[in-house]
C-alpha cells in the first residue's frame, strides 16, 4: 500500500466545497422548484458532495485500483436496487384505472 | 465405510500428536480461539442450538394443525409459532449453517492456508452472532413476536404489539458476523492461497463460498437499513412506508427482498458446493464441466440480485416491473441447471459408492429439482396470483432450503465428521438415518404442494376439514423426520468416544484436507503444501497409502 501524503490545501479546499454545498442546499430549500426539479437539486448536491467525500476524505482516488474495483461494485450494486426499484414506481401507474366504460 | 487405509498402530502410540482439538483443554482456550477450526466448532454448537429451538417451533406447528380447529393454541400464539420458527431457521440456522460451520472448518484447508486472513475478526464475527442470536431469543421468552420472518408493514410498523423491534435488533447484529465471515473469505481466497493453488484447482466448494461471501457483503446491510427503518417507522413514525406520511408498504417488500432473495443464495450455493464434492468423491471422477459448475455459482451470486420482485407479484407492484422480474427469475434457473446437469453426468459411468454422504448429496439433487422447479411455477406471473402465500410456497420453499440446504448440510456433516473429530461413525446406522429422512421430509412437505393447490393459506391455524389428511400426512411426516434428525445426533455424539479412529483419508477423496491428519494439526499442515494437481485429480490406492494416516502427510514432496 503506497501511502500517498495528500496536502492540506487539498483537505481545506474539499471541506471548503462541502460547506458550499450545504449553503447551497439550504438557500434552494427556500424556493418551490417546478416539478421535480426540488428533488433533482437536492438529490444532484448530495451526490457531489458524496462523491468529494469518498475520493478525498477516504482516499479512494489514491488507492490501490483494487478498493476502486471494490467501491465500484457496490456503487454499481446500490444502483440496481434503485434502477429496479424504480422499474416498478415509474411504471406503475402506466395500466391506468379504467374511468369510464362507453359502449 | 468403503475403503480403508492400513494403520501402523506402533507408530501411532509412540508419541500422541498435537491436533487442534488436544492443543488446548481450557474453556479459555476454545472462547478465545483464533483457530479457524475451533471457531468452526464454536459456530457448530451455536447453530445447533438455534436449530433444536426451530425444531420445537416446527414441532408445535405441526401438533397444531393435526385437528381443522384451533385446539393447541389460540391464533395469537400460531402467529408467534411460525414467526420464531421462520427467524430461528432462516437466520440464525440456515445463513450461518455451511458457511460459518464447514467454510470455517475448512476453506483455509482447503487452500493449503495456515487460517483465514483475518482470525480476530473471524473469532469476533461468532461473539457477534452469539449476541445477536441471544438478543433476538430474549426478545422470544419475553413475549415473541407474530409479524412472519418477512416483517411487512403496515401490521409491522404500525399494529404488531410485540417484540418487534427486540427481534429485528438480533437480527441486525446476526447481519454484521455474516458481513464479516463474507469479507474474511474472500480476503481469504484471494491472498491466502498456497503456492500451486491457482484459481482453476480449487474444490467447488471453494468457488461456491466465494459466491456466497459476494451476496453477504453486498446484500447484508440491506437488510440491517431495511430492519433499522422499522425501528424508526415504529418508534418516531418517519413515514418511510406509511402512506399517509407518504411512503409506501410496498418499498419495505422492495428493499427486504432485495436482501431475502440473494439469501437464499446465501442458504443453497455452500450447498451446492458441498455436493460437488460428495458427488465428486463417490463418484471417483473430476467434476465434469469443472469451470461451468465454478461459474454457475457467481452467476447465480449476480442474477440472484435482479429477481427480487417475484415476491412481490401480488402485491401493488406495476404488472411491467413483475414483467421484467418474472423473466429474470427464468433466467436464474439457468445456472442452477447447469450444476444438476454437470452433477449428473459427473455420475454417468462413475464408480459409485453410496455411502452416507453420498445418499445426501443424491437426495440433495433429486429435491432441489423439484424445489427449483417449483419456484419456476412460482415465477410465473398468472399462476402465481393463485398459489401466493399458499402452501404451495411453503412447499415450494422447504424442498430447497430442507431438502436442499439441510440435506447438504447433513451430507457435509457426515463426510467431514472422521476429519473435524478423527473418528468413524456406524455408517450402517448412517444410511439408515439418511433414508428415513428422505421418506420423513417427503411425507412432511409432498402433501403440502397438493394442499397450496387446493387453496390452503400459509400462516392458518384453522382450516376446512376436507384438508386434514393431508395435513396428518404431513404431521406424521414430520414426525420421521425428526427421527430421521435425532438418530445422527445420537451416533455422532457416541462415536466422539466409541467410533474407531478415523485414517487421514477415510474417502480417498482428493481436496487438500484429506492429505493432512484427522484431525488436522493446529496449523493445519506440517509444511505449507505445493500444489501441482488439479482438483478432483484422483490418487492411486498405492499412493493414499503412502501418505499414510499417522499424522505425516508430506504434501509438499508429493510428485
Ligand atoms: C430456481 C430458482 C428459484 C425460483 C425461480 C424461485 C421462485 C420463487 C418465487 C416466485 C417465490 C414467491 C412465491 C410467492 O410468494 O408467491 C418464491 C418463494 C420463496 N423461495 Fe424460491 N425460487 C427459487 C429457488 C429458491 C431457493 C434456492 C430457495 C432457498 C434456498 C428459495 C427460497 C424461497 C423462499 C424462502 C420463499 C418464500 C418466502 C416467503 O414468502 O416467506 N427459492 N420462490
Ligand atoms: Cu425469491
Amino acid at each position: 500500500m503506497s501511502e500517498h501524503i495528500v496536502p492540506k490545501k487539498t483537505y481545506y479546499a474539499v471541506f471548503g466545497a462541502l460547506m458550499v454545498l450545504t449553503a447551497l442546499t439550504v438557500f434552494v430549500a427556500r424556493f418551490d422548484l417546478p416539478g421535480i426539479l426540488n428533488i433533482t437539486v437536492a438529490l444532484t448536491v448530495a451526490v457531489i458532495k458524496a462523491t468529494l467525500v469518498v475520493l478525498y476524505f477516504m482516499h479512494v482516488r489514491y488507492s490501490s485500483r483494487l478498493t476502486q474495483v471494490i467501491v465500484a461494485a457496490g456503487i454499481f450494486w446500490l444502483v440496481i436496487m434503485l434502477v429496479l426499484t424504480a422499474s416498478d414506481y415509474v411504471t406503475r401507474n402506466l395500466l391506468a384505472p379504467v374511468a369510464r366504460i362507453s359502449m | 465405510m468403503s475403503t480403508a487405509v492400513i494403520h501402523t498402530p506402533a507408530e501411532g502410540a509412540a508419541e500422541p500428536r498435537t491436533t487442534y482439538l488436544n492443543a488446548g483443554h481450557t474453556l479459555k482456550s476454545w472462547l478465545l480461539t483464533l483457530d479457524h477450526k475451533r471457531i468452526g466448532i464454536l459456530y457448530l454448537l451455536g447453530v445447533s442450538f438455534f436449530f433444536l429451538i426451530g425444531g420445537i417451533y416446527a414441532t408445535l406447528i405441526r401438533l397444531e394443525l393435526l385437528t381443522p380447529q384451533g385446539d393447541l393454541v389460540t391464533a395469537q400464539t400460531y402467529n408467534k409459532l411460525f414467526t420464531q420458527h421462520g427467524i430461528m431457521m432462516t437466520f440464525f440456522f440456515l445463513i450461518p449453517s455451511i458457511p460459518a460451520v464447514f467454510g470455517n472448518f475448512l476453506l483455509p484447508i482447503m487452500i493449503g492456508a495456515k487460517d483465514v486472513a483475518f482470525p480476530r475478526l473471524n473469532l469476533l464475527s461468532w461473539y457477534i452472532y452469539m449476541t445477536g442470536a441471544l438478543f433476538a431469543s430474549y426478545a422470544m421468552f419475553a413475549g415473541g413476536v407474530d409479524t412472519g420472518w418477512t416483517f411487512y408493514p403496515p401490521y409491522s410498523t404500525n399494529y404488531a404489539n410485540t417484540y418487534v423491534i427486540a427481534t429485528g435488533l438480533g437480527i441486525f447484529i446476526v447481519g454484521f458476523s455474516s458481513i464479516l465471515t463474507g469479507l474474511n473469505f474472500i480476503v481469504t481466497i484471494h491472498t491466502m492461497r498456497a503456492p500451486g493453488m491457482t484459481w482453476y484447482r480449487l474444490p467447488l466448494f471453494v468457488w461456491a463460498q466465494y459466491a456466497t461471501s459476494l451476496i453477504q457483503v453486498l446484500g447484508t446491510p440491506v437488510l440491517a437499513i431495511t430492519l433499522l427503518l422499522v425501528a424508526l417507522e415504529r418508534t418516531v413514525g418517519v413515514g418511510i412506508f406509511d402512506p399517509r406520511l407518504g411512503g409506501d408498504p410496498v418499498l419495505f417488500q422492495h428493499l427486504f427482498w432485495f436482501y431475502s432473495h440473494p439469501a437464499v443464495y446465501i442458504m443453497v450455493l455452500p450447498a451446492m458446493g458441498v455436493v460437488s464434492e460428495i458427488i465428486a468423491t463417490f463418484s471417483r471422477k473430476p467434476i465434469f464441466g469443472y469451470k461451468f459448475v465454478a461459474f454457475s455459482s457467481l452467476a447465480i451470486a449476480v442474477f440472484g440480485f435482479l429477481v427480487w420482485g417475484h415476491h412481490m407479484f401480488t402485491s401493488s407492484q406495476s404488472v411491467y416491473a413483475g414483467m421484467i422480474f418474472s423473466l429474470i427469475s427464468y433466467a436464474v434457473a439457468i445456472p442452477s441447471a447447469i450444476k444438476v446437469f454437470n452433477w449428473t453426468a459427473t455420475m454417468y459411468r462413475g464408480s459409485i459408492s453410496y455411502d452416507s454422504p453420498m445418499l445426501y448429496a443424491m437426495g440433495f439433487i433429486g429435491l432441489f429439482l423439484i424445489g427449483g422447479l417449483t419456484g419456476l411455477f412460482l415465477a410465473a406471473l398468472g399462476l402465481d396470483v393463485h398459489v401466493h402465500d399458499t402452501y404451495f410456497v411453503v412447499a415450494h420453499f422447504h424442498y430447497v432450503m430442507v431438502g436442499g440446504s439441510l440435506l447438504a448440510y447433513l451430507g457435509a456433516m457426515h463426510y467431514w465428521w472422521p476429519k473435524m473429530t478423527g473418528r468413524l461413525y456406524p455408517e450402517g446406522w448412517a444410511r439408515f438415518a439418511a433414508l428415513v429422512v428422505f421418506v420423513g421430509f417427503n411425507l412432511t412437505f409432498f402433501p403440502q404442494f397438493i394442499l397450496g393447490y387446493l387453496g390452503m393459506p400459509r400462516r392458518y391455524y384453522t382450516y376446512v376439514p376436507e384438508f386434514q389428511l393431508l395435513h396428518v400426512l404431513s404431521s406424521v411426516g414430520a414426525s420421521i423426520l425428526a427421527v430421521g434428525l435425532i438418530l445422527p445426533a445420537i451416533y455422532l455424539l457416541w462415536s466422539l468416544k466409541r467410533g474407531p479412529i478415523a485414517p487421514a483419508d477415510p474417502w480417498m477423496a482428493t481436496g487438500l484436507e484429506w492429505r493432512t491428519s484427522s484431525p488436522p494439526p493446529p496449523e493445519n499442515f506440517e509444511r505449507t503444501p505445493v500444489v501441482t494437481w488439479n482438483a478432483y485429480e484422483f490418487r492411486s490406492k498405492e499412493e493414499t497409502e503412502v501418505i499414510g494416516p499417522m499424522g505425516k502427510p508430506d504434501v509438499s514432496e508429493r510428485k
